[in-house]
């Protein structure tokens, strides 16, 4: 039971969704030419990141329009990637503090942030 | 009439949660979707796993890493006779894939209107546009490893993790566009040559390339933010 002519919308939405990418990608580029610090830096850049994503998949790629079965088909399992990043990211931090433990401090490198 | 509206449903699915029950107890098809589409889709979900472990595989090294790493907007900085503008060449990269995501969302929309030559034209637009953008990667990668002395396993900048990462992550992200410049190169010229036409004027194929081309945006939305701003 194939669509054939696909659900067609009006080629302004597209337009719109287009340029506020372009907004979003300069915003998050200004965060790192105004030298944004700290949790204001991190939080900026995810939420342009997670802004541009959304748009992408929903509008771009349709999946705003799609049948619940296909939306959580496609959503859901990468919520599954989450949970490898939080684990990855206790590990890697408890791997840090052993290292600095066992090894040491290292000499500050001459990069500055 | 009356008589089957009362126990049948018909061709009608029910939306929202109901309908996930109803799609996923079909007797012939799960997805509403062509197969072509959600094969794609499911393909794509994979792909995201690939990424998403290469990313996550960045986030440990260099959470682990002792060394202090180099600081992207240094070390991605260019500069025309003055001062160095930070990752300028990156942002460039960024919009021109932007622009790629919109030829390509106005060939699809094209190629539903049957018109071939604008869906031709707009498809190979988006070609153009991810070529460059792999040129320019290549720029930057020939820059890192000729000038800076960046190798995958040290680099004079900082943490030695920073090369295999780099390398490793945009390396296949570029290969994703190259063989995606192919994939639309080759759906666009049989869609100029009627190939699609002969088959019962059906598109579709055109969104399904779009998806794949979306998705290569989409994770360099993810990659500019991890890797580049972070």
């Amino acid at each position: 039971m194939a669509q054939a002519s696909g659900q067609q919308h009006p080629i302004s939405v597209y337009m719109w969704i287009w340029g506020l990418l372009f907004v979003f990608s300069f915003f998050s580029y200004m965060v790192d030419y105004l030298d944004f610090q700290g949790a204001m830096r991190w939080s900026l850049i995810l939420l342009f990141m997670f802004l541009k994503a959304g748009f992408i998949v929903g509008i771009f790629m349709h999946m705003a329009w799609e049948r619940l079965a296909l939306k959580m088909v496609i959503l859901a399992p990468p919520v599954a990637l989450c949970v490898l990043i939080v684990l990855m990211a206790v590990e890697a931090d408890y791997t840090f503090l052993t290292r600095i433990e066992f090894f040491g401090e290292l000499a500050p490198l001459a990069v500055h942030h | 009439m009356s008589e089957a509206a009362l126990t049948d449903t018909g061709d009608i699915l029910p939306e929202g949660t109901r309908g996930i029950v109803a799609d996923f107890s079909a007797d012939k098809q799960t997805f509403q979707v062509p197969w072509g589409k959600a094969m794609m889709w499911f393909f794509l979900l994979s792909d995201t796993f690939i990424f998403g472990c290469f990313l996550t595989a960045y986030m440990s090294v260099r959470m682990a890493a002792r060394d202090a790493w180099p600081v992207p907007s240094e070390v991605f900085a260019l500069s025309f006779g003055g001062e160095p503008i930070p990752l300028i060449l990156i942002a460039i990269m960024t919009f021109i894939l932007i622009s790629s995501s919109g030829t390509m969302a106005m060939a699809v929309n094209m190629g539903y209107r049957k018109d071939r030559n604008k869906t031709f034209w707009l498809m190979a637009a988006t070609a153009a546009f991810g070529v460059m953008f792999v040129s320019m990667q290549a720029f930057e990668w020939t820059k890192l490893i000729v000038e800076e002395g960046v190798r995958p396993w040290s680099n004079p900048m900082g943490a030695a993790q920073f090369g295999s990462t780099f390398f490793m992550i945009t390396g296949f992200h570029g290969l994703h566009v190259s063989a995606g410049v192919i994939y639309l190169l080759v759906i666009a010229t049989r869609v100029k040559r009627g190939v699609y036409e002969k088959r019962g004027g059906n598109y579709e194929i055109v969104e399904i390339a779009g998806l794949y081309w979306h998705f290569v945006d989409l994770v360099w939305v993810f990659i500019f933010a991890f890797f580049y701003l972070w």
